[in-house]
């Protein structure tokens, strides 16, 4: 539908942006020595140019990656968010706290890359276990994403129940986020940029090495922590 | 609850997943765990407080610094071919530093270490552009889509291009102002990273152990890649690592003659053990007669209000009422009994694939050992054969996201693990991120077998915008200690020593504040490695930077001496050469340094021995060695550090 790819851009997640942008520098230094051969202003302008040419190089498929990505990491914050209030023990909480923090850094990543790139960013808002996603895509029809009855059957599972029923759907989940990046790798031009390069390239190896984690973690509760 | 877009454009198609009755927001529950307690320190040298490393300036060429015993010796920004683009790894042959960059690579002559000299600036674009050196061999890696075999700059658009580089790009340099590229062994996953092997019984070749990260490519573009499990292909690219041959006289014939899979039957789940506060938590569980499945070294514990909710329906199954009996808690605990036994069966019996690749491979040749990172282990590998490496142990941690890279100490009997977590792109040194996240993990080897220690991270807090996490470093040949360098990206560089693997402790450091203040910008500090007395960095954005280390309460200028008096011709990191120090005075005096710092000798054996060291270094021929074999005969059978000492001094009169 045409209003579908309308686009907006928005700044998100305020409570945790915050800190990326509120940090005030460091007060009364000496300013290093300046660097041999060309001078800092030429060094500058070199730097800009260079690092605002490699923003120009990215296809529609890197767009709709990144911005399908954000909110396929923003299920995982939501799915990570119950563990507290649902039993997860030590272990399936540690894992959570960890998802919960690697994926709001790579949102925060993900949202920069849109922005370098003057294109819409999607907001994301999460009330309890409501998620709600302003953007383009069809959140629903990324690989691996819950269903609403499987979040509703994750909500109200407790205890060694939900840590079975999370490890379950994260690893569906994440196997979703992989199958992404091997769709973007597969395209002609994606993924030429060393930002992206490197944004799907951490996301498949780190969801990889997770999903073995929680394999491992479904055959056996690893010990308290 | 919708939200409005800025303007009056169309709302959007609104997702609401299930929505329960939950008051904690996802986003609320950025939960850490509380830090783990300071280690104590075993050398003196705490590091200052305030730590001046907090609340840095930023600047991509001005950044505010802080620097903690070590001098900058120089700070050099890329050749403008370089400018950014992000370096990468390094190094070293004779006088050359050479660098890493996603755009090629720079060699820097660092004869005069004040005033680095670009030898040259190679443009040929790959990432990572990791490199390594072995005679007049250069070894790159390349792993991205737009690199080519022809060196260019306009990348490759297409998914299957024969013009695409993925893997190891081999040049000669001979002469190292004119690169020339000899050969190309492409490899179906590219090389994130590789290490360079030398086989002490083979003086013909050397290997290449390629760790390839990202996709594997279609077979249409390299012939034979399978990206299939090896259950349903042999021939997968996944779950081994590949191992290359160079032929020492004709590196174009350089290929692959193995792909190990030193992961294969990785199935119990090893880990290294819960650390003394799981252990801690778990009596008191048991302590309070907490429910607990037990399977044997793993234990969950069932937290209280589900043991009551389960109490409660077991009342119901049986008609009763009132509170739980004790019969009722006997039952659960039969089937908590029963449930862990049938889940240990289910663990025996199910398939799984563990880690795909490794990382990082630090290899050890003179002992014979390499430690890999790879994924969620941390591996220690027989090299005895080097064209086929064996795994001899594993490691995991639920700590750790991601292994990375390892290094062994001087004696091989440590290990060093890093976590790479976040993959170098994120913030992950805040002052609310754990401080077992992303960190260092240290083990001592004991009958080739890893026995977890301690974490160590770098302590200084760093902002969200500063990628940082624990990263490349090596040992600096201090003797009788364990001291290494390490990059933490933007959070700067940190010696740390850790002779007590239980207790690291960091000795100096340097610092900048971010690259820019208003968004997050890669930068930092990639990889820092000692040579032949210098630090050597490889500044990301900022270019090459050179430190030395300076005295301090910690580590003595007797100390640095000894160690700048370590002469290596080369230095591939990742290729771990065994340190040996020449008999010097400045030895000599290290150990008495030590045994002074630790309460080793009295004071006045102390001043002793320093007063014969000075006499005999006025002396010299025979009557030198004379009062030098008299000063190691006394110190004979001290033990420890003191036969250390009583060995230098005695080598010290043999020599000439």
């Amino acid at each position: 539908m045409s209003a579908s790819r309308t686009r907006w851009a928005t700044l998100c997640f305020a409570a945790l942006a915050a800190a990326a942008c509120g940090r005030a520098p460091g007060t009364g230094a000496e300013p290093a020595p300046r660097p041999s051969g060309a001078s800092v202003t030429e060094l500058d302008a070199l730097y800009r140019a260079r690092t605002d040419s490699a923003r120009r190089r990215f296809t529609e498929a890197d767009v709709h990656f990144v911005t399908g990505m954000i909110g396929h990491h923003a299920q995982a914050l939501v799915m990570a968010g119950l563990a507290p209030t649902h039993g997860a023990s030590p272990s399936v909480a540690t894992l959570c706290a960890r998802i919960i923090n690697a994926q709001n850094d790579e949102i925060a990543r993900m949202q920069q890359w849109l922005r370098d790139r003057g294109q819409p960013v999607p907001e994301v808002r999460i009330t309890g276990t409501t998620l709600m996603v302003h953007g383009p895509e069809h959140l629903m029809h990324m690989p691996g994403m819950l269903t609403p009855e499987q979040m509703r059957e994750l909500d109200e599972a407790r205890g060694p129940d939900f840590d079975r029923l999370f490890l379950t759907y994260m690893i569906q989940h994440h196997r979703g986020a992989v199958t992404m990046v091997r769709d973007l790798f597969g395209t002609d031009g994606a993924a030429q940029g060393d930002v992206l390069f490197k944004i799907a390239s951490d996301i498949q190896v780190d969801q990889t090495t997770e999903i073995a984690r929680m394999e491992r973690m479904l055959e056996a509760p690893p010990a308290p922590r | 609850m919708t939200f409005t877009a800025p303007g009056s454009r169309p709302a959007f198609p609104l997702l609401a997943l299930a929505a329960g009755l939950l008051g904690l927001s996802g986003c609320a529950a950025t939960t850490t765990q509380a830090a783990a307690p300071a280690p104590a320190p075993v050398v003196t040298g705490a590091v200052p407080g305030p730590d001046s490393r907090v609340g840095l300036r930023a600047g991509l060429w001005d950044a505010q610094e802080a620097v903690w015993n070590l001098r900058v010796v120089s700070k050099t920004p890329p050749a403008p071919a370089f400018v950014g683009v992000m370096n990468s790894d390094l190094a070293f042959t004779g006088t050359y530093a050479i660098q890493g960059n996603f755009n090629g690579m720079q060699v820097w002559d660092i004869s005069n270490p004040s005033r680095p000299a670009l030898a040259v600036g190679y443009v040929c674009p790959a990432s990572q552009s990791d490199v390594s050196v072995y005679r007049n061999l250069l070894f790159v890696s390349g792993e991205d889509f737009g690199a080519r075999l022809d060196c260019g700059t306009q990348g490759v658009q297409e998914a299957v291009s024969p013009e695409r580089l993925r893997g190891i790009r081999i040049f000669d340099i001979s002469d190292i102002r004119h690169p020339k590229n000899v050969g190309n062994v492409q490899t179906c996953r590219g090389s994130h990273t590789h290490t360079l092997v030398e086989d002490p019984n083979d003086r013909e070749n050397v290997y290449i152990y390629v760790s390839g990260s990202s996709p594997v490519r279609p077979a249409e573009e390299l012939a034979g890649c399978s990206r299939a499990l090896p259950d349903e292909d042999p021939n997968s690219a996944l779950f081994r690592i590949e191992v290359i041959r160079v032929p020492l006289a004709h590196p174009e014939q350089a290929a692959i003659v193995s792909s190990p899979r030193i992961f294969a039957g990785l199935i119990a789940p090893p880990t290294h053990g819960a650390a003394p506060e799981d252990r801690a938590a778990l009596e008191r569980a048991k302590a309070r007669g907490a429910f607990i499945l037990d399977f044997g070294e793993e234990h969950y514990v069932l937290p209280d209000r589900y043991a009551a909710g389960m109490l409660d329906s077991l009342v119901k199954v049986r008609a009763g009422s009132g509170a739980p009996t004790a019969a009722d808690s006997a039952t659960l605990r039969e089937r908590f009994a029963a449930m862990a036994a049938e889940m240990t069966a289910q663990r025996a019996n199910a398939p799984r694939l563990g880690p795909t690749q490794c990382h990082d491979i630090t290899v050890y040749p003179a002992i014979g050992l390499a430690g890999g990172a790879c994924e969620g282990y941390g591996l220690l590998l027989d090299l005895s054969d080097p064209a086929h490496p064996t795994r001899i142990g594993a490691v995991s941690d639920s700590n750790f996201s991601y292994w990375h890279s390892a290094t062994l100490n001087n004696d091989g009997t440590k290990i060093l693990f890093s976590d790479e977590w976040g993959g170098g792109g994120g913030p992950k040194c805040r002052a609310s991120d754990p401080r077992a996240w992303g960190a260092d993990a240290i083990f001592t080897i004991e009958n080739r077998e890893m026995r977890f220690r301690s974490y160590y991270k770098l302590s200084a807090p760093q902002t969200s915008l500063e990628n940082c996490v624990a990263h490349n470093g090596s040992l600096i040949p201090i003797p009788g200690r364990d001291v290494m360098v390490q990059a933490w990206y933007q959070g700067g560089i940190s010696v740390f020593d850790w002779t007590d693997a239980a207790n690291p402790v960091e000795i100096a450091y340097h610092d900048r504040g971010p690259v820019d203040s208003t968004e997050m910008q890669m930068g930092g500090s990639w990889s820092v490695y000692w040579y032949n007395g210098l630090l050597v960095s490889s500044e990301i954005a900022r270019g090459l930077d050179i430190f030395e280390l300076t005295p301090s309460a910690a580590l003595s200028q007797n100390e640095i001496d000894a160690a700048k008096s370590v002469k290596l011709d080369y230095l591939n990191a990742q290729g771990q050469p065994r340190f040996v120090w020449p008999p010097t005075f400045a030895l000599a005096r290290a150990y008495v340094d030590q045994l002074e710092r630790s309460h080793g000798l009295a004071a006045d054996r102390i001043a002793a021995v320093r007063r014969e060291l000075t006499d005999a270094e006025r002396a010299s021929g025979p009557a030198r060695s004379g009062k030098l074999t008299a000063l190691a005969g006394q110190l004979a059978g001290g033990g420890g550090t003191v036969t250390m000492l009583a060995d230098a001094i005695r080598e010290l009169a043999a020599a000439r």
